[in-house]
């Protein structure tokens, strides 16, 4: 306490802008931008019979096959025998079967999709056809899921086409 | 010539408020923003694009992460081998997961991590190699799409 009342208390800022400074050095360092991702579920069980069982299942499952080109490009959708011609067909398709309705014991809850795809078939295309079947998002934003049980056909050699 | 002044004996002083509450503001953003979750990411690989590809509610259990490049390598645990080469690490994997009593493999999630231009076949392959080692849950990874 000064007597006189012009001579300032000091506050010493120096320690405190190099702590602050450090800090922002830290966080700068240790940001990174992570784009979301999201994962779609995949049923595989160890047993994976090739030939369809007659147990809890009521509907076989959908077979979607997806044929490509030589070069991984996607060559043709196929839904059971039908051909289809884009995955917004997939999608009206499997929505037409499953329908609307998603309580416990509905189509939507019980039914099951099984991928066949070629070899070479670029993953991108795997992921249309799973976001296809998968659901749709309404006009006001939402997403209404269509079949969760997806899995894939016994998976096909480099040579099969 | 006299260039300095010597009669002035008091220091310049620069405002500092200014200065501090902006670095107090960035600090606080970067606190607010900073993730110190350790995803395992690889710039190599591009994931495929997806409109219902949301970040999950609740985090997966166990995940054990595998990368599929387009050149058909697989990334396990930052280290790069072919297909074949993921049985010995799973092994691992599996054995660590089975120490505390009552844990199975099945109660592992597999995160499959495929670039957009691999093969689907080299995806059905890596799959079928955690089968092997007893895993069963799997999820496919992909990339919210941009613009929804």
């Amino acid at each position: 306490m000064s007597s006189g009342g012009e001579e300032q208390i000091q506050l010493q800022m120096t320690p405190m802008v190099d702590i602050v400074f450090l800090l922002l050095v830290f966080f700068l360092m240790t940001f990174k931008i992570v784009a979301p991702e999201g994962d779609f579920n995949v049923k595989m069980p160890l047993a994976a019979p090739t030939q369809g069982r007659p147990d809890d299942a009521l509907l076989p499952p959908i077979q979607v096959r997806l044929r490509a080109t030589d070069d991984g490009r996607l060559a043709g959708i196929q839904m059971g025998e039908r051909p289809l011609n884009s995955f917004g067909e997939l999608r009206r398709e499997i929505r037409a079967i499953v329908g609307d309705d998603r309580g416990p014991g509905s189509i939507a809850e019980d039914a099951e999709v099984k991928l066949d795809c070629d070899y070479q078939l670029e993953f991108k295309y795997t992921i249309d056809a799973i976001t296809a079947i998968s659901g749709y998002i309404s006009p006001d934003g939402r997403i209404i899921r269509l079949v969760d049980k997806i899995s894939f056909a016994q998976p096909r050699t480099p040579a099969d086409k | 010539m006299k260039l300095w002044r010597t009669s002035r004996t008091g220091y310049a002083k620069g405002d500092m408020t200014p200065m501090i509450d902006m670095t107090f503001q960035l600090i606080a953003f970067f606190m607010v923003v900073i993730n110190f979750t350790e995803v395992e990411q690889n710039e190599r690989i591009r994931l495929p694009a997806s409109e219902l590809a949301k970040p999950p509610d609740a985090p997966l259990q166990s995940p054990i992460t595998i990368q599929v490049t387009k050149q058909d390598t697989v990334i396990f645990g930052g280290e790069e081998m072919a297909v074949t080469g993921l049985r010995r690490l799973l092994l691992i994997e599996r054995q660590v997961i089975e120490e505390p009593p009552g844990r199975r493999p099945s109660d592992a999630t597999i995160v499959i991590r495929g670039d957009q231009d691999a093969e689907t076949g080299k995806i059905q392959e890596v799959i079928r190699v955690c089968q092997e080692m007893g895993f069963e849950k799997f999820v496919l990874r992909a990339r919210q799409e941009e613009g929804i």
